[in-house]
C-alpha cells in the first residue's frame, strides 16, 4: 500500500550572516495511514525543523515531500500541527479558539461547529465551551489544543513536543489522553519528544535521529502482546524496559 | 460595653494597608489645600505681587466672570476639539502606518532612521512652518496637535507588533492562514492593551500640540487666551487657563485610563 507521508532524501541547512547551519542531511522515511509515529534525538538536531518541512512551513533545499504519492506543494490535504505551548487566545473563548482554524479556512459550517460542539462533549469540554482558556486546567488547555487541529479533519497530526510545557503528573496524563483521543479518531500522527518513554508509550515505531546535521540512525517497530493500547498500560508492559533500553543505547551511540 | 473582639492577623494587615492609604490620601488633600491657602494669604499679605502672581480668589473670580460671559467655555470647547480630532487622527494614521511598516519588513527598515529623526525632532519649532503653509487656521492646529504624538505612536505600535509571540504567529500559519489572518486574529488582537496605554500618554501629547499650535496662529481656544492674556497683562486670566489646561489634562487621562480598565476587566 502507498505510505501516506513519504520524506525522501531530504536535506536543509540554514543561512545567517554568522554562516550555514547544516540541520538535516537525507532524511528518509515514511508513514503509513493510520501509523503513530515518535521521532527522538539530541536537542537542536533538527526535529522541529522536519515537521516544518512536513507542514509546509519551509521547503527543503533537497529531496522531497509526497504526501498521497503527491509532491507536498499539490497537495490540497490538510496536515494538522500541534504546538509546544497551545496558544488558546485569551481573547476567544474556548469555541472560538476551537473554530479558529475554520475560520481562517472559511471553514465554519453548520456541520463543522456540530462537529466541533460533539468532540468538545466527548472530550470533557462541553462546560467550558464559553470559558476563557485562562479557567481551563493545563491538560484541558492541551485537550482544546487538539480539538481546534482535529476540527479541520487532518489527515496527518504532527505534534511538536506538545506536552513539554507540562509538570510530570499532568504530563503523564494529558498525554496517555491525547494518545487515546488520536487513536479513537484512528489519526496518523508524527510526534517529536525528548522523552523516551514518552516515545514508547505512545507510538507504533520509533525513528531515532542523529546529532545535528540529523539523519536517521535507527527505526524501532514496537509491538506490545496487549489487547487495548493505551499509553499508560504501555509503561507498565514488560516490553517497555527493553525498547527503553534499545532507544538509550541509540541515541548514546551518536555522543561519542 | 461590647468586649473588643481580637482581630486576625488578616485583618490587622487589612486594617493598616486601609489606614496607610487614607494617610496618603489626606496628605495629598492637605498639600492642595497648604498650598492655595498660602498663595492666598502671601498674595493678601501682599509678600507676594498679586498683579503678577495672582492669587486663588482672582482665578476663581476671573473664571467665574468668564464662564458668564460663555467665551470661556467657547475656548474650551475649541480647544478640546482640536485635541479630540487630532488624538483621534493620531490613531488612525498610527494603527494604519504601523500595520503597513509590520506588513512590510522591508518598507520599515527604510523608514526606520527617519521615524526615528522626526520623532526626536522637537515638534513647537515646526509649528511656525505649519502656520505658514497651512494658514492659521483649525487644521493647523489639529495638524500640530498630531505632530507631536504620531510619530512616537508609529514606532511604538510597531515595537509592540513586532513582540508578539513568534509560536502565536506560527500557529496562524499551520492553521492554514495567510499574512492577512495573522494580522487580524493575533496581531491586531494581542495588542490592544498596549495600544491603550500607548494612547493614554497620547492624548496628553496632542493636547500639547494643540496649545502650541493655538500660541501662534489662532483667535480662540486656551493657548490663545494665554498669549492673549500675557499681551495685554491679564496674568489673572493666564493663570486660570493654565489651571483649566491642568484639569483637561488630567480628565481625559482619566477617560483613556477608565476605557482601558473597563476592557482589561472584560478580559
Ligand atoms: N531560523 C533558523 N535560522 C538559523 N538556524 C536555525 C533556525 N531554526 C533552527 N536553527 C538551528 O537548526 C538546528 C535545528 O533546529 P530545530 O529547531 O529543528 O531543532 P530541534 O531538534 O527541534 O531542537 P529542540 O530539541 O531544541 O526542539 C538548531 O541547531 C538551530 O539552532
Ligand atoms: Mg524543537
Amino acid at each position: 500500500m502507498e505510505p501516506l507521508l513519504e520524506l525522501k532524501n531530504i536535506s536543509l541547512s540554514y543561512h545567517t550572516m554568522e554562516g550555514e547551519t547544516p540541520a538535516l542531511t537525507d532524511i528518509n522515511f515514511s508513514i503509513g495511514e493510520g501509523e503513530f509515529v515518535a521521532l527522538v534525538g539530541p536537542s537542536g538536531c533538527g526535529k522541529s525543523t522536519i515537521l516544518n518541512l512536513i507542514s509546509g512551513l519551509l521547503q527543503p533545499e533537497q529531496g522531497e515531500i509526497l504526501i498521497k504519492g503527491e509532491p507536498l506543494s499539490h497537495s490540497l490535504v490538510n496536515i494538522g500541527y500541534m504546538l509546544q505551548r497551545d496558544h488558546l487566545f485569551e481573547w476567544r473563548t474556548v469555541f472560538s479558539n476551537i473554530l479558529l482554524g475554520l475560520e481562517i479556512q472559511h471553514g465554519v459550517t453548520r456541520e463543522k461547529k456540530e462537529k466541533a460542539e460533539e468532540m468538545m462533549r466527548t472530550y470533557g469540554l462541553e462546560d467550558f465551551k464559553n470559558a476563557r482558556p485562562s479557567q481551563l486546567s493545563g491538560g484541558m488547555r492541551q485537550r482544546a489544543a487538539l480539538i481546534r487541529t482535529l476540527v479541520l479533519e487532518p489527515a496527518l497530526v504532527l505534534l511538536d513536543e506538545p506536552f513539554s510545557a507540562l509538570d510530570y503528573q499532568t504530563r503523564l496524563l494529558v498525554s496517555d489522553d491525547i494518545g487515546k483521543i488520536i487513536r479513537r479518531e484512528g489519526k496518523t500522527a508524527l510526534l517529536v519528544t525528548h522523552d523516551i518513554s514518552e516515545a514508547i508509550s505512545m507510538a507504533d515505531r520509533v525513528l531515532v535521529l542523529t546529532k545535528r546535521p540529523a539523519h536517521i540512525q535507527a527505526e524501532l517497530p514496537l509491538t506490545f502482546a496487549m489487547e487495548d493500547r493505551t499509553p499508560m498500560a504501555c509503561r507498565n508492559a514488560p516490553e517497555f524496559k527493553t525498547y527503553f533500553n534499545q532507544i538509550w543505547k541509540e541515541l548514546n551511540q551518536n555522543e561519542t | 460595653m461590647k468586649p473588643e473582639r481580637i482581630l486576625t492577623p488578616q485583618e490587622l494587615f487589612l486594617k493598616k494597608q486601609r489606614k496607610k492609604k487614607l494617610q496618603i490620601r489626606a496628605a495629598r488633600v492637605f498639600l492642595l489645600i497648604a498650598f492655595l491657602a498660602l498663595w492666598e494669604i502671601s498674595a493678601a499679605l501682599g509678600w507676594i505681587d498679586s498683579f503678577i502672581f495672582s492669587s486663588p480668589s482672582r482665578v476663581v473670580e476671573t473664571f467665574w466672570t468668564m464662564c458668564l460671559g460663555q467665551q470661556l467655555l467657547v475656548h474650551i470647547g475649541i480647544t478640546l476639539a482640536e485635541t479630540l480630532i487630532s488624538f483621534f487622527l493620531v490613531i488612525l494614521f498610527g494603527i494604519g502606518f504601523a500595520v503597513l511598516l509590520w506588513l512590510c519588513p522591508r518598507f520599515s527598515a527604510v523608514m526606520e532612521p527617519y521615524l526615528v529623526v522626526l520623532n526626536s525632532l522637537p515638534k513647537s519649532a515646526m509649528a511656525p512652518l505649519l502656520i505658514v503653509w497651512l494658514g492659521a487656521n483649525m487644521r493647523t492646529i489639529v495638524v500640530a496637535g498630531m505632530s507631536v504624538a504620531i510619530f512616537g505612536s508609529i514606532i511604538s505600535l510597531y515595537s509592540g507588533f513586532q513582540e508578539v509571540d513568534p509560536d502565536a504567529v506560527k500557529l496562524i500559519y499551520t492553521l492554514g492562514g495567510k499574512k492577512k489572518d495573522t494580522l487580524f486574529k493575533v496581531i491586531l488582537p494581542s495588542s490592544v492593551p498596549f495600544l491603550l496605554s500607548t494612547f493614554k500618554v497620547n492624548i496628553g501629547l496632542c493636547l500639547v500640540g494643540v496649545v502650541i499650535g493655538e500660541f501662534i496662529g489662532a483667535r480662540s481656544g486656551l493657548g490663545y487666551l494665554i498669549i492673549y492674556g500675557s499681551q495685554v497683562f491679564q496674568l489673572n486670566m493666564v493663570i486660570m487657563c493654565i489651571l483649566v489646561l491642568c484639569i483637561i489634562a488630567t480628565l481625559l487621562y482619566v477617560a483613556v485610563s477608565v476605557l482601558e480598565k473597563q476592557y482589561l476587566k472584560r478580559h
